[in-house]
C-alpha cells in the first residue's frame, strides 16, 4: 500500500471553498448587531472628552461605550503575553482608551448598532476632544527621547536584552581585519486578504458564551477572554471559522475587540459581530520589520568570523502585549547557519507613537537574516574572496549537529541546532543558480550597458516550537475517523497534511479522515499557530494520538479474531490477519465491539451487546482501557527543530529608471522530511512573494505626527503577479530531525526570511555600491546612485 | 437593514436564480450579495477595488461589487462563485484548474479569480503565459505568490479543451 | 468603510438627468463608472446629498469616429474604447494609454468621460486629452459648452464642470496623417497611479523629418502638463542621437512633488527619460504607421 507520507494529494479543504462555501467570520452571525469604533485620529494625545450626544439619535443605534463603561478587569490593561525579565517596562492598552491615545487608530469608543453602515454613521457623530502630544515616530526619535510615549517609561524602553557566547568584544580587538557596518529596515505588515473579526453569542439560560473569531489562537482567545469576563474556562467556547490568511498578525489576542464584543454580547443579551475594514487593519492591528543594526565583526584571513558584536535598535509601537519576542528570534536568528568565533547581541525595544509590532512570518528572522547576510558579503568584498566560499568557511559542518549555539531561544531553550547539511545546500543552490558561471554573464551584460547582479542568502529557522500541542483520534463506528487538535488553521492544508497523516498511521482511506482544528469543543489544549509549528507540534501529536487508536484497535479485533495483535494489519480500513484481506472485519465494526453495550441502536451495534458473545469472566471493559477506540496524545519536545535555505537571485536594474527586475530566483530549502511536497511549495511561493515584496515594494510609511500615509492597498504596496518572479526554482534536501517521531521540520515561514538580504545583494553587485537598507524602490535606487555618483 | 433611509428595489439575477430586495442606495452591491442575498462566497478585502476579492460578473464582464451601488445594479445578471459549477454539481474548467494545481490557500481571495478567469477564458480560450498573468493581473493574493494561480488558468483551458472535445 | 446616507435618482433620459441636477444644485453628484467615487463615498471623504446615476443613459454609451475626431459618450467604458477598433485605429494614443489605466476590472465599468471629468493629474487620460487638445461637452438644463482641454484642468480633481452640469462627450482630435504617438509610464505596481508619465506626439513634414513634437505629462504637475518639444527636437542633427534636448527640456519643465513613492528628483529624472522613450515610440509610428 502507498503511503500518502510524501505524496501531494490534492487538498481535501478546496472543493468547499471553490463552491464559495467556506464560512470565513463576516459570513457567519447575519442576526448579529455590529460593531464600529471610534478611533485617535492622533498619535498621542489626552482625552480631554467625548460627547455620544450627537449620536444618540441615529436609528439603530444599540449602545455606545467608552472606558468608563468598562467593568473590574475590563477596565484594566490587556495582558502581556510573554513577560521576559528583560521586558521591565511593559505596557498593554485598555480596550478602550482611558484617557490617553497612543497611536492614531487606538479604539476610544465602541459603538453597537443593527448593521454596520449605522454603526459607522453612530460613531461619524460622535465628538472626541483631545489634546495632542508630541509624538515619537521612527528609531530616532524613540532613541533620542526628547519626548515620551508613556509617562513612566524613561528613554522609551520597553527592554534591553543581551545575549552572549565568548567574549566577541575581545576577539574582535584582536582580529586581524574588522568592519563596522550599519544597517536598517523599515516596517511591513503581515495583510492578509481577510482582516480580523470577532462574533460572539452569550447564551443567557446556559451562562456560557459562544465565540467565533477569526485568530491564530482559539485557546488563547478563550484564556484571555474568560479572565477578562470572569467566566470559567469550560463556560468559554471559540470556534476558528474559515480564516483567509494570518502571518503572523492573527496570533496576537486579545484584541480589544476580542474582549469587547462578548462583553457587549453578555451585556445586550443578543449577538454581537465586529468585521474590521481595510483602514482599521492598517491602523488598529499590528506591523512588524523596523529594526537599525550597527555591527562590528572581526575577521582572519579567509573570512572566518572571529568576533561579532551585534547592536540593535527595535520598534515596538505603542505598547508590547507579545513581549520581546521579535527581537529574541532577530537577536538569536542571526547567526544563520554560521559558528562565529565569539558573538555578542544587545537590543533595546523602544516605543513609539505607531501601531504595534508582533510577529509576521519570518518573525525577526528577515532582519537578522538581512545582517548576517550582508555582512558576510562585506566581509567578502573587504578580502576580495567569493561570497559564497565566506560562508563556507564559516558553515557549522554536518559533523559537528547537534550545535549549541550558546543562547537561549525564543521558547526560552537553548539554542541548539538539532540537524542540518549547510555545506550540501549550498552546493546545490549554486548549482542551481550558476553561481560559479555568472561572473561572465555579468562581462558580457555589461559589455551590453546592462547592468545585473547575482545575490544569495542564508538563513537557519527555529520551527515547532513548544510548550506542545495535541491530537485526539477518533475511530466512529461508521468507520469514519474523526480528528482533532487545538490549534488552527489559516491556508496551510491542515485538514489534508492532517488526514495524510492519520490515513498512513491507521491504514484507512483518505477520504474517511476528518480534520478539526481550531474549536476548544473538540480540543481544549492548544497553543497556537505560529512560528512554522503546526505540523511539527501538532502532526507528531496526531500521529502519536493514531497510533494509539491503533494500537487499541488492534487489540480489540484481536480479540475478536482471537489472533494475536501482531499478526494483524490495517489495510483501507479493513483489519486483517497480514496478507489475509479475506479474514478482515472492518474499522467500523471494531470500534462496535469496542463499546460494549447494554442496548444496541441499530443493527450493526447488536454485535456489541451483552448476549452476543466475549469473555464473561472478564469484565467488559478492562482495567485501564477505556470504551471506543480513541487515542490522545500530546507532543512536547525539549527544544525546537532547526529547518534552513539557501536563496539565490538574479536581478537586472535599468540603468535609466531605476527599476529592478528579477531575472530568476532560486531556493533550496531543507525542512526535514515533507508530508506534502506540492502544500510546502506553495508555502515557499508565497513566502518569497512577501519576502520580494519586503525588498522592492511594502513598507509602511509614517509621517513625522503619527500619521499612517499609506493605510490602504493603494498605497501599501502588496504585490500583484506583475510584481513577484513568474518562476521560483525549488531545490530539496531533507536532513530529518531527531527531535519528533515524523523527522520532519517547519516550512511555513521559509520563504520570506533572506529574500531582502539576497536581493539587496543582488542590487550591490549590479550596481557596485553597498545596500545597507531596505526596502528598495526605483526612487531609492535612483537618489542612491546620484549619493554614489563617483563609485565607478 | 438601515431604517430611516429611503429603500429602493433592486431586482438581480444571480446565477440564475431571480431576487427581489429593498436596500437603501448606499447599499454596496457586495454587502447586498453577501447579507441581503446570503451567497457569502463573494469577499471584500479592501472596499476600494484594489484586491479584487469581491469581482463578480455583471452582464458577463468582471467588475469590482464594492465599487458598485446595489441600486446601480438593478435588472442585472450577475454570476457569483456560487453559480460557476456545472448544474450537476461539477466543478467548472476552473475551479477544477485550481483544485488540480494548488492554486488556492486559504481560499479567501479565489472567488475574486475564479470569476475573472473564467470570463477571461471566455474572451481569451488558448492563452499563452503571458496572457493567463495578464488575466489575472489585478487581483491581489497573500498566500500563493500566484505561481500556481497562473498554472491554474493555464490548466483551466486545458480543462475546457478536453471538455468540449469530449462533449457530443 | 461604508458610504454615508444618500438620496438616488436614476434618470432615464438626459433632459431628465439635467433637470434633475438643476434641481438638486451643489448637492448633486454624477455617478458614471463609480470607481473613483465609491471608494471615496466609502472612505467618508466624500459626502454628496444626492447620487444621479447615469447608467441608463444608454444613448450616452457611443464611441464613433466622426469629423476628424474620436468621440466618446459619457457612458462608454473603458473598456469599451480600448477594443473599439475603429477608434484605435484613428487615434492609437487612446488604446496606448488605456492599457496602462488600473486594471481590466475597473476598466470595465470605469467610464473614459468620467477618468477625465474627476481630473486626476496623476490619470492617463487627462493628460492624453491635453497632448491631443480635444474637448469636453458640458451640458446643463440651460444649453451646452465646449470646453477645450487647455481650459478644462483647473487643478489637481478640479474640472471645468459646475454645479449642475454634466460632461456628455469627449472629442479626440484623430491622428493626422504623417504623425505618430507614444505613450511611456513607470508605476510602482502594474495598474497603478503613475509615479511619471509622458504621452507624445510628433507630426512629420513632407521632408520625412520630424516637423513638430509635444509631449504631456501625469503625476509631475497639479494639472496635465503639455510641453512644446518642437525646437527641442528639430534643432538635433538629422538622424542625429535622437531627442536629449527634449529630455533636458522637460526635465527643465516639470515640477513634481515628492511623495511616499517617489522624491522629485527621480521624478523628474524619470520625465527626462519617458519623454525620450515616447518620442521614440511616437517617431516609429509616423514612419511606420500601424507599428505597435
Amino acid at each position: 500500500m502507498t503511503s500518502f507520507f510524501g505524496a501531494s494529494v490534492q487538498r481535501v479543504e478546496d472543493d468547499r471553498l471553490l463552491r464559495g462555501l467556506g464560512a470565513y467570520l463576516d459570513d457567519l452571525g447575519d442576526d448579529a448587531l455590529a460593531a464600529a469604533f471610534v478611533r485617535s485620529p492622533h498619535a498621542h494625545a489626552r482625552i480631554t472628552d467625548i460627547d455620544v450626544s450627537g449620536a444618540l439619535d441615529v436609528d439603530g443605534l444599540v449602545a455606545i461605550y467608552t472606558f468608563e463603561d468598562l467593568p473590574g478587569r475590563l477596565a484594566e490593561p490587556l495582558p502581556l503575553l510573554i513577560p521576559h525579565p528583560s521586558l521591565t517596562h511593559g505596557r498593554t492598552p485598555y480596550p478602550l482608551a482611558a484617557g490617553e491615545v497612543n497611536h492614531v487608530g487606538e479604539p476610544v469608543v465602541m459603538v453597537v448598532a443593527r448593521d454596520r453602515y449605522l454603526a459607522e454613521d453612530a460613531a461619524g457623530q460622535i465628538e472626541v476632544s483631545y489634546q495632542p502630544l508630541p509624538a515619537v515616530v521612527g528609531l530616532a526619535a524613540a532613541r533620542a527621547a526628547q519626548h515620551l510615549v508613556h509617562d513612566d517609561v524613561p528613554g522609551n524602553l520597553a527592554g534591553n536584552a543581551v545575549q552572549e557566547n565568548g567574549d566577541a568584544r575581545a576577539a574582535i580587538s584582536a582580529a586581524p581585519h574588522v568592519l563596522e557596518l550599519d544597517f536598517e529596515i523599515e516596517r511591513s505588515a503581515s495583510t492578509p486578504l481577510e482582516g480580523r473579526g470577532v462574533l460572539a453569542r452569550w447564551d443567557g439560560q446556559a451562562q456560557r458564551m459562544r465565540i467565533w473569531t477569526s485568530t491564530q489562537t482559539s485557546t488563547g482567545v478563550r484564556a484571555a477572554v474568560a479572565a477578562k469576563l470572569g467566566l470559567a474556562l469550560a463556560d468559554v467556547d471559540v470556534i476558528t471559522p474559515d480564516v483567509g490568511g494570518g502571518f503572523g498578525v492573527k496570533i496576537v489576542h486579545p484584541w480589544p475587540e476580542e474582549v469587547l464584543v462578548p462583553w457587549a454580547a453578555r451585556l445586550l443579551g443578543q449577538p454581537v459581530k465586529f468585521t474590521e475594514d481595510r483602514r482599521e487593519h492598517f491602523i488598529a492591528s499590528a506591523h512588524e520589520r523596523a529594526q537599525q543594526h550597527h555591527v562590528r565583526v572581526g575577521f582572519d584571513d579567509g573570512g572566518r568570523i572571529l568576533g561579532l558584536d551585534v547592536r540593535f535598535w527595535h520598534d515596538n509601537g505603542a505598547y508590547i502585549p507579545y513581549g520581546l519576542i521579535v527581537p529574541i528570534v532577530t537577536s538569536t536568528q542571526l547567526l544563520g547557519p554560521y559558528k562565529p568565533g565569539a558573538y555578542r547581541v544587545e537590543f533595546d525595544s523602544l516605543y513609539t507613537n505607531t501601531v504595534i509590532v508582533t510577529p509576521y512570518r519570518g518573525a525577526g528572522r528577515p532582519q537578522g537574516a538581512f545582517v548576517m547576510e550582508r555582512t558576510m558579503d562585506a566581509i567578502a568584498a573587504a578580502l576580495r574572496l567569493d561570497r559564497a566560499v565566506v560562508r563556507e568557511r564559516n558553515f557549522i559542518q554536518p559533523g559537528e549537529m547537534p550545535y549549541d549555539q550558546g543562547l537561549i531561544f525564543q521558547d526560552g531553550r537553548p539554542l541548539i541546532y538539532d540537524s542540518g547539511d549547510y555545506p550540501a545546500l549550498l552546493a546545490k543552490l549554486k548549482e542551481l543558480i550558476g553561481w560559479d558561471q555568472f561572473a561572465a554573464y555579468q562581462q558580457a551584460a555589461r559589455a551590453q550597458g546592462r547592468r545585473v547582479g547575482i545575490g544569495l542568502g542564508c538563513y537557519v529557522e527555529g520551527t515547532g516550537v513548544g510548550p506542545y500541542e495535541g491530537g485526539h483520534v477518533v475511530v466512529e463506528t461508521s468507520g469514519k475517523v474523526k480528528v482533532a487538535t487545538g490549534l488552527t488553521t489559516q491556508g496551510q492544508g491542515h485538514q489534508t497534511v492532517f488526514a495524510q497523516l492519520v490515513a498512513d498511521e491507521l491504514g484507512v482511506p483518505l477520504a474517511d479522515v476528518q480534520i478539526v482544528t481550531g474549536d476548544t469543543r473538540r480540543f481544549g489544549y492548544a497553543v497556537g499557530t505560529f512560528a512554522s509549528r503546526a505540523a511539527v507540534m501538532s502532526g507528531s501529536a496526531i500521529a502519536l494520538a493514531a497510533r494509539k487508536a491503533r494500537a487499541k484497535a488492534l487489540r480489540v479485533a484481536a480479540e475478536a479474531m482471537e489472533v494475536s495483535a501482531d499478526d494483524l494489519e490495517i489495510v483501507d480500513g479493513i483489519v486483517q490477519v497480514k496478507g489475509d484481506p479475506a479474514s478482515g472485519i472492518a474499522l467500523g465494526t471494531v470500534a462496535v465491539l469496542s463499546n460494549p453495550l447494554r442496548y444496541a441502536f441499530d443493527d450493526a451495534a447488536q454485535a456489541a451487546t451483552q448476549f452476543a458473545g466475549g469473555d464473561a469472566s472478564r469484565p467488559p471493559v478492562a482495567e485501564g482501557e477505556e470504551p471506543g477506540i480513541e487515542g490522545r496524545a500530546f507532543f512536547s519536545p525539549a527544544r525546537s527543530t532547526f529547518a534552513s535555505g539557501m536563496h539565490a537571485a538574479i536581478v537586472e536594474t535599468d540603468p535609466d529608471t531605476a527599476e529592478v527586475t528579477i531575472l530568476r530566483y532560486c531556493v533550496v530549502h531543507d525542512c526535514g522530511r515533507l508530508i506534502n511536497p506540492r502544500i510546502v511549495e506553495g508555502q515557499i511561493h508565497g513566502g518569497v512573494a512577501q519576502g520580494v515584496a519586503g525588498a522592492l515594494y511594502e513598507r509602511m510609511a509614517y509621517d513625522d505626527a503619527g500619521q499612517l500615509q499609506n493605510a490602504s492597498f493603494m498605497d501599501f504596496l502588496m504585490p500583484y503577479v506583475s510584481e513577484v518572479p513568474a518562476r521560483i526554482e525549488i531545490g530539496h534536501q531533507q536532513t530529518p530531525s531527531p527531535l519528533n517521531p515524523l523527522g520532519i521540520k517547519g516550512a511555513g515561514e521559509a520563504g520570506v526570511i533572506p529574500g531582502a538580504a539576497v536581493l539587496a545583494a543582488a542590487i550591490e553587485d549590479a550596481e557596485g555600491f553597498p545596500v545597507t537598507s531596505m526596502p528598495m524602490s526605483p526612487s531609492d535606487l535612483f537618489e542612491l546612485r546620484r549619493t554614489h555618483k563617483d563609485t565607478p | 437593514m438601515s431604517g430611516g433611509e429611503e429603500l429602493h428595489e433592486v431586482r438581480l439575477t444571480v446565477n440564475g436564480a431571480a431576487y427581489q430586495v429593498r436596500v437603501p442606495a448606499r447599499r454596496l452591491l457586495s454587502d447586498c450579495i453577501r447579507h441581503d442575498l446570503g451567497l457569502t462566497g463573494t469577499h471584500v478585502g479592501c472596499e476600494h477595488g484594489v484586491c479584487g476579492a469581491c469581482t463578480i460578473l455583471l452582464d458577463g464582464d468582471p467588475v469590482r461589487s464594492c465599487l458598485m451601488l446595489a441600486v446601480s445594479a438593478d435588472g442585472a445578471q450577475i454570476t457569483t462563485v456560487e453559480g460557476l459549477a456545472e448544474p450537476d454539481g461539477t466543478l467548472s474548467p476552473v475551479q477544477q484548474a485550481f483544485a488540480d494545481c494548488h492554486g488556492l490557500q486559504c481560499g479567501f481571495c479565489t472567488p475574486g479569480f475564479l470569476t475573472t478567469i473564467t470570463a477571461g477564458l471566455r474572451a481569451t480560450p488558448d492563452p499563452g503565459e503571458q496572457q493567463a498573468r495578464e488575466m489575472v493581473g489585478g487581483n491581489l493574493c497573500r498566500c500563493t505568490g500566484y505561481h500556481n494561480i497562473v498554472a491554474s488558468v493555464l490548466r483551466a483551458a486545458q480543462i475546457q479543451r478536453e471538455r468540449a472535445a469530449r462533449r457530443p | 468603510m461604508k458610504p454615508p446616507p444618500l438620496r438616488y435618482s436614476r434618470p432615464t433620459s438626459l433632459a431628465e438627468a439635467l433637470a434633475v441636477l438643476a434641481s438638486l444644485g451643489p448637492g448633486g453628484k454624477v455617478l458614471a463608472g463609480g470607481q473613483s467615487l465609491l471608494p471615496l463615498l466609502s472612505m467618508r471623504l466624500a459626502a454628496p446629498d444626492h447620487l444621479v446615476d447615469i447608467n441608463r443613459l444608454a444613448d450616452l454609451a457611443y464611441v464613433r469616429v466622426d469629423g476628424g475626431q474620436v468621440r466618446v459618450g459619457a457612458l462608454a467604458r473603458h473598456a469599451q474604447v480600448l477594443a473599439d477598433l475603429p477608434a484605435r485605429t484613428a487615434q492609437p494614443l487612446l488604446a496606448k494609454a488605456l492599457r496602462f489605466v488600473a486594471h481590466a476590472a475597473i476598466r470595465n465599468r470605469g467610464t473614459t468621460v468620467g477618468s477625465i471629468v474627476h481630473a486626476d493629474p496623476a490619470g492617463e487620460m487627462p493628460a492624453v486629452l491635453a497632448l491631443l487638445a480635444g474637448t469636453v461637452r458640458v451640458a446643463s438644463q440651460g444649453g451646452e459648452r465646449v470646453v477645450p482641454a487647455s481650459e478644462f484642468f483647473l487643478g489637481p480633481l478640479e474640472p471645468a464642470v459646475r454645479t449642475a452640469e454634466l460632461a456628455t462627450e469627449i472629442c479626440f482630435p484623430v491622428l493626422p496623417r504623417a504623425a505618430g504617438t507614444g505613450f511611456a509610464e513607470v508605476s510602482r505596481r502594474q495598474g497603478d497611479y503613475a509615479v511619471c508619465g509622458v504621452a507624445a506626439m510628433v507630426q512629420l513634414g513632407d521632408d520625412g523629418r520630424i516637423a513638430a513634437a509635444r509631449a504631456a505629462y501625469l503625476s509631475v504637475g497639479p494639472s496635465p502638463l503639455v510641453i512644446d518639444l518642437t525646437e527641442a527636437v528639430t534643432a538635433a542633427p538629422a538622424g542625429g542621437p535622437g531627442f536629449a534636448a527634449a529630455a533636458e527640456l522637460a526635465r527643465q519643465h516639470v515640477d513634481p512633488e515628492p511623495d511616499i513613492h517617489a522624491t522629485a528628483a527621480y521624478r523628474r529624472h524619470l520625465a527626462g527619460v519617458l519623454t525620450e522613450r515616447a518620442l521614440a515610440e511616437a517617431a516609429g509610428e509616423a514612419r511606420e504607421p500601424g507599428t505597435p
